[in-house]
Order: structure tokens, then sequence, then C-alpha cells
């Protein structure tokens, strides 16, 4: 009887409801995808492909690509999902397309485990079930490990959940050669200790955004000082690991003076960081960190994809 | 005997059903992507028809 009259109360609800008919647009799914994100992910992936032994057909390269790409965009709408109530909060993602009503959370959790389930079974299926595999765990790592667990519980977040943004060059490793070995893994390690500097610059500047949603990011709450001297030696660490691929002899000369190069600069706008602490200048140096960390280790990556390419066309004229 | 007016139900506005037509036609394209890919891959893996010596 209880239960009767509990479920006549929700069907009296429901129908009292207007139906909601969706007018989310493409571009609003497309949002979900974090396409900036994306693209970062992509080049990376696109680098780990590329610097692989062995010769991959282009369909499959393709293949692999799309199918890391998808699952980069499925992990950011599954955050989208869970975020929602922080994103409403914070200027910098207010305008998302959950915050704003224009796709429902329902709407994003479906699209984000639909794109997860199809990119992962697609690149077990048409490449490799170490790849398929690889993918899996980075989406879950992104999703559960980072957005569910870690970016509401500890000022570590994102330098453990960099990890799922590190990955992308191993899966594409994996995808192009059924395995892994010590270079993918150098790859991923620069990623990894590139994204503290990177988004605890970001921090620096967008601290109250994250103090009003309640994301204990390193400067909300061990304080600006205290983060500017992390991202000193998150960047020491970072130009280190840059370099050791040539050390140890698995990249050649030209990235390892380049890396050198690009890390002495980097470490150069770090000690900025460190050493400006008040007002506007404080905020320039910062910003100035933020911007060239991206182009870092775009850089880094794009000369690795220049050595493969200028290497296969001497090999076809040479 | 006057047959009762059906209540209309719902009615979409033109914004509704054009952002509708936009998300079926994205789904679609969606679908023949996956289509080809596997279709392509089929070809590269299975008979091999693309790797073929010129």
């Amino acid at each position: 009887m209880e239960v009767r009259a509990i479920l006549s109360i929700v069907d009296n609800h429901s129908l009292a409801l207007p139906p909601r008919i969706s007018e989310a647009g493409v571009g609003d799914y497309i949002a979900l995808l974090k396409p900036r994100v994306m693209s970062l992910v992509v080049f990376t992936a696109l680098v780990g492909l590329m610097i692989a032994p062995g010769h991959v057909h282009p369909v499959l390269a393709i293949t692999s690509i799309l199918c890391i790409a998808v699952g980069a965009g499925a992990s950011g709408a599954l955050n989208m999902w869970y975020d929602a109530d922080i994103d409403a909060l914070m200027s910098r993602t207010s305008k998302r397309p959950v915050p704003t009503g224009r796709v429902t959370p329902e709407e994003a959790l479906a699209f984000g485990l639909i794109l997860s389930f199809f990119s992962v079974m697609t690149l077990g299926i048409l490449v490799n079930w170490v790849a398929g595999a690889l993918l899996a765990f980075t989406i879950f790592f992104y999703a559960v490990v980072y957005t569910m667990w870690l970016k509401r519980w500890t000022a570590q977040n994102i330098v453990i959940g960099g990890a799922a943004g590190a990955l992308p060059p191993v899966v594409a490793w994996a995808a192009a050669t059924g395995s892994l070995s010590v270079e993918p893994i150098l790859l991923f390690l620069v990623i990894f200790f590139w994204t503290p500097p990177h988004f605890w610059a970001l921090a620096l500047f967008r601290s109250d955004d994250y103090a009003r949603a309640g994301v204990p990011m390193l400067p909300v709450v061990a304080g600006p000082d205290a983060t500017r001297l992390q991202i000193l030696l998150y960047t020491i660490v970072l130009v280190a690991v840059a370099t050791a691929p040539w050390a140890l002899g698995y990249f050649d000369a030209v990235y390892g003076v380049s890396s050198l190069v690009l890390g002495g600069w980097m470490l150069w706008l770090a000690i900025n960081v460190y050493r400006r602490r008040e007002g506007a200048l404080a905020l320039r140096a910062a910003r100035q960190l933020f911007g060239f960390s991206l182009l870092y280790l775009f850089a880094l990556f794009a000369i690795l994809l220049l050595e493969v390419v200028v290497a296969a066309v001497l090999a076809q004229f040479g | 005997m006057d047959e009762e007016q059906q209540p209309p139900g719902i009615v979409l506005t033109e914004a509704q059903k054009k952002r509708r037509r936009e998300r079926s036609i994205a789904i679609a394209v969606a679908l023949g992507i996956l289509v080809v890919l596997f279709f392509a891959v089929t070809l590269v893996k299975g008979p091999a028809v693309l790797n073929r010596p010129m």
C-alpha cells in the first residue's frame, strides 16, 4: 500500500512537470569533448605513434588517433557531467553546456559512456587490445580517479591525475607496436612532470575561482608562496626528465639541445614566478609561465615529430 | 457522433526541430564514419586489399 502511494505521488509529480525537450546543438556536444585538451592529446599521441619503430598502415594510424581522441573527449564529457556543480561556480567553466542547462547531466553522462565504450572497443578490435586496455585505463583514471576522487580531496589532485593526460603517447605507441617500451614511458614522464607547473601557474591567477568552488588546488590550500616553490621544484625535475632521453641515448642531439634551450627558458620563467610574489608583476609572471608551458610541451613533441618526418624524407630521397 | 478533439501532445518549436535535426545528422555522420572505419580496416587487416603491391 505504502509503495503504491509513493509510486502514485511520483507519477503525479512526473505528470505535473512539462517534458523537457532538448535544445542542445551539435556545438554543445563538441564542447563536452573539451576540444582544446583533445588537440593536445591528439598531438602527443601522434608523436607517440610516429616515433614507434616499424611501419604502421595509415588507416590503422588514423583509426588509432581517432579512437584516442574520442576516448579523451569521452573523459571530458564524463568530467563535465560529474563536475557540473563546481563548474557553475567558476568563471572559467560556468559557460560550459551542463552548468548552463543546454545539456542535462544525464545527457552528458550517456554521451561520455557511449563514446568511452565505442572508442575502447573500436581501438581494441581494429588495432590491438594492449592499446584498447590502456585507453580504457586512461578514461577510468581521468573520470574516476582524478575527477571523482582526487580533484575535490587533495592538493595533489593534478599531480597524480596528470597521469591520465600523460598516457596518450603511451596508448599510441602500444597501438603501433602492440607492446610498451622505454621511449613512450619517457614521453609519459615528460607530460607527467609538466602538468604540475602548468596547472599551478593557472591556479595562481585563478585561485579565487577554485576557492569559491571548494576545489583544494595548491594555492588555495597551501597558499601562493608554497605553490611558487613547488612550481620551481617541479620545473627543475621537468627540465631534467625532458633532457634525460637525450642523455640516455634514446633521442638525438637536436632534441637534446632543444630540450635544454626550451627547459632553460621554462626554468627562467619559473624562477620569475618564485621571485615575483606581489601585485601585477606576480600575476604577469604566472601568466607567462602558463602560456610558455603550452608552447614548451608542443615544441618538445614537435621536434620529435619533425625528426621522424625528416628521417623519412631523407630515407626516401637520400 | 462528434469525434473528441485529441490534445495536440508535445509540439516542438522551430528551434527544437532544427537542433534535433542537427543532432540526428551528427549521429548519422558518426555512424557512417564508424562503418567506413571498420570497412577500411577489414580491407587492411583482412584480405589486405590496401596492402597489395603497386
